[in-house]
């Protein structure tokens, strides 16, 4: 009865109640929805940076992440792969590459670009450029001559599949090599700045070229699970030599994705503090008038008998009741609207400049995790309790003859 | 033993700089099964009286005791459970909560109290009967007269067998016809249930059907009639 009693005390005034539920509701989906749009654009970039050649770890030479040239290359990688294959966990992917700077050039351009040398088969499952080709083919296993270029590239360089491209760079006795391949596929990147910097060979080819014999640049590994990475970093790590090689995280190894995905954290929160810092005082304002409106009442209700923490609990659970209201009518519509979006994205490709100065690619897929649902309902519910324990305490504190000789 | 007992009850209320003395030292005993009327011009005292004795307003000075509880220096939550075990009020404007049936009204004290839902319901119901609302226990204040409402009133003061009923004029608000028919239903409960009544009023009506009448001038008691 005292929750039928709550329930009913709070559809007697049915604007009002409609009002205030209007902003919880409003409130908590758009902590929901836009929370999910901020977890979206975070996960992406995260997922844009390690498909981008990254993976989640990444072991070279000691000196290659600062000056990644053919000089700091691994000339022995026979023992890494063996620590590999020692440690990493069922299910895992990795792969070795060559990649070093290159010049790119045909009869009218020239441009700066890098070189990667991979293994057609393994990479395909490793990172982007497995699905990324839209015109042509992707490389062979042998494959002397092909070579993969973006489609950036391709309008820059003003030619098409079946031209020549001639990359130019430094071999392994610090002379300038050069060789001619032809462009077999055309492949798209999240951003067009991948486009333009990557070239693809197999990495028989790219050895050949830098007479690099058995040696690679990098180890790169793609884990079942990014969580992993840390763990699975430091087991690598033991197994080799600290002076010789270098074992990178994905976070070590994009230190502004790993700044910006801490900082989005904050911004959810902060976000969340916001809007319900704007609901709160709507709250606040609305119980505190439905209290004041009632004063005869609560008057009342001392005098029957009611003690001050009974009726305290009495303002709370009707509280209590539109919060749960607002709260679920929220959830449902935040989830349903970022379901909604989660198929097909966000498409900002007519912004794609913009997109891409901010790292994102071009469609953002709103992304619902459950600890941001959890924090937000938390922060509606319990901040808004707290908030509605003023007009409680006030409600407690009218006294029943003053109260009751109000009319 | 009697029921109520005021020894030398002061009160004063401050209005601004104004001082009014609402109590002068009333002295009065009250005994068990009273059906007595506190009659006096407005202004008088006699709803000061009558919150004090109710526990729902505090003496300055004085001493009050209310069926062997002594009321000085009980905090708020125990004038509160005294309230509730003990008293029963009726109200000019009848005072019922607007969401709750006739029914549920009844049953709120007993919900207070702590009674099992089923007894709550056939105690209320029964009350209700017996104060001639039957049928009508699942209607909303609104939808009641003034005289049904006061009649719920009435039972929803007795139902859990109060020590006393406190009403503050009962019968202002009603006209004579329904007003008679409402004392005369409450001097059944006061006869048949022993239930001490003390009225406050200045209606005729009350002060004739009562059998003591104190009247309050001024603050102090002015004269004490038994009736009959």
């Amino acid at each position: 009865m005292i929750l039928e009693f709550a329930w009913r005390n709070i559809w007697r005034n049915r604007r009002r109640t409609a009002i205030i539920l209007t902003a919880v509701v409003i409130g908590v989906w758009s902590m929901i929805f836009l929370g999910a749009l901020m977890r979206g654009i975070a996960d992406q970039m995260v997922r844009n940076g390690i498909a981008t050649l990254t993976g989640h770890i990444q072991v070279h030479q000691k000196g290659f992440q600062a000056d990644p040239s053919i000089e700091n290359r691994i000339r022995e990688p026979g023992g890494i792969r063996r620590v590999l294959e020692e440690t990493l966990p069922a299910k895992s992917l990795w792969t070795a590459r060559v990649r070093v700077p290159a010049v790119a050039a045909n009869a009218r351009h020239s441009a700066g670009i890098t070189l990667v040398g991979i293994d057609p088969p393994v990479e395909k499952d490793l990172s982007f450029i497995g699905q990324a080709v839209r015109s042509g083919r992707y490389l062979e296993r042998e494959d002397p001559r092909g070579i993969l270029v973006g489609e950036a590239l391709l309008h820059q360089f003003e030619t098409r599949i079946g031209h020549r491209l001639v990359l130019m760079s430094q071999d392994t006795a610090g002379e300038i090599a050069s060789r001619s391949f032809t462009i077999v596929g055309v492949y798209r990147g999240e951003m067009e700045s991948t486009e333009k910097a990557y070239a693809f060979v197999t990495r028989e080819a790219a050895r050949e070229m830098l007479k690099m014999d058995g040696a690679v640049s990098e180890f790169a590994v793609l884990l079942p699970e990014e969580e992993e990475a840390g763990p699975v970093a430091a087991g690598i790590r033991n197994g080799l030599s600290p002076d010789s090689y270098e074992v990178l995280t994905w976070r070590e190894m994009l230190p502004l994705v790993s700044a910006v995905l801490a900082l989005y954290d904050q911004f959810i929160f902060l976000w969340y503090v916001v809007v319900f810092i704007a609901m709160g005082f709507g709250l606040v304002n609305t119980v505190l008038m439905a209290v004041y409106e009632r004063m005869r009442e609560f008057g009342l209700l001392k005098a029957l008998g009611m003690r001050p923490l009974r009726i305290v609990g009495d303002v709370l659970l009707e509280a209590f009741f539109i919060l749960g209201i607002g709260v679920l009518a929220g959830n449902v519509l935040g989830i349903l609207s970022t379901l909604a979006l989660k198929t097909r994205g966000i498409d900002l490709s007519a912004f794609a400049a913009g997109s891409e100065f901010a790292g994102l690619g071009r469609v953002i897929y709103p992304t619902l995790e459950l600890r941001d649902i959890l924090l937000a309902n938390g922060v509606v519910f319990v901040l808004g309790l707290v908030v509605s324990l003023y007009p409680a305490l006030r409600a407690a504190r009218f006294t029943p003859v003053e109260a009751l000789a109000r009319t | 033993m009697n029921m109520v007992e005021c020894r030398d009850v002061k009160k004063i209320y401050r209005q601004g700089k104004m001082e009014v003395q609402a109590l002068r030292g009333v002295t009065l005993s009250i005994e068990k099964g009273a059906f007595m009327a506190l009659a006096g011009p407005s202004g008088s005292g006699k709803t000061t009286l009558l919150n004090i004795i109710g526990g729902l307003d505090a003496a300055d000075s004085g001493t009050v005791v209310v069926d062997g509880d002594t009321l000085a220096g009980m905090g708020q939550g125990d004038l509160a459970d005294m309230r509730l075990r003990k008293v029963g009020f009726v109200f000019q404007s009848y005072n019922l909560i607007p969401v709750l049936s006739a029914r549920e009204n009844v049953e709120f004290i007993m919900l207070l109290q702590g009674v099992s839902p089923r007894e709550r319901r056939d105690r209320a119901l029964s009350i209700l009967e017996e104060v001639g609302l039957s049928g009508l226990h699942d209607r909303r204040p609104a939808e009641l007269s003034g005289g049904q409402q006061q009649r719920v009133a009435v039972a929803r003061a007795i139902v859990s067998g109060p020590s006393i009923v406190l009403a503050d004029e009962p019968t202002a608000n009603l006209d004579s016809r329904t007003g008679s028919d409402l004392l005369d239903m409450m001097k059944k409960m006061n006869e048949e249930k022993k239930v001490t009544f003390i009225f406050s009023t200045h209606d005729r009506m009350v002060m004739d059907y009562a059998r003591r009448l104190v009247l309050i001038r001024d603050g102090q008691v002015d004269g004490d009639h038994p009736r009959e």
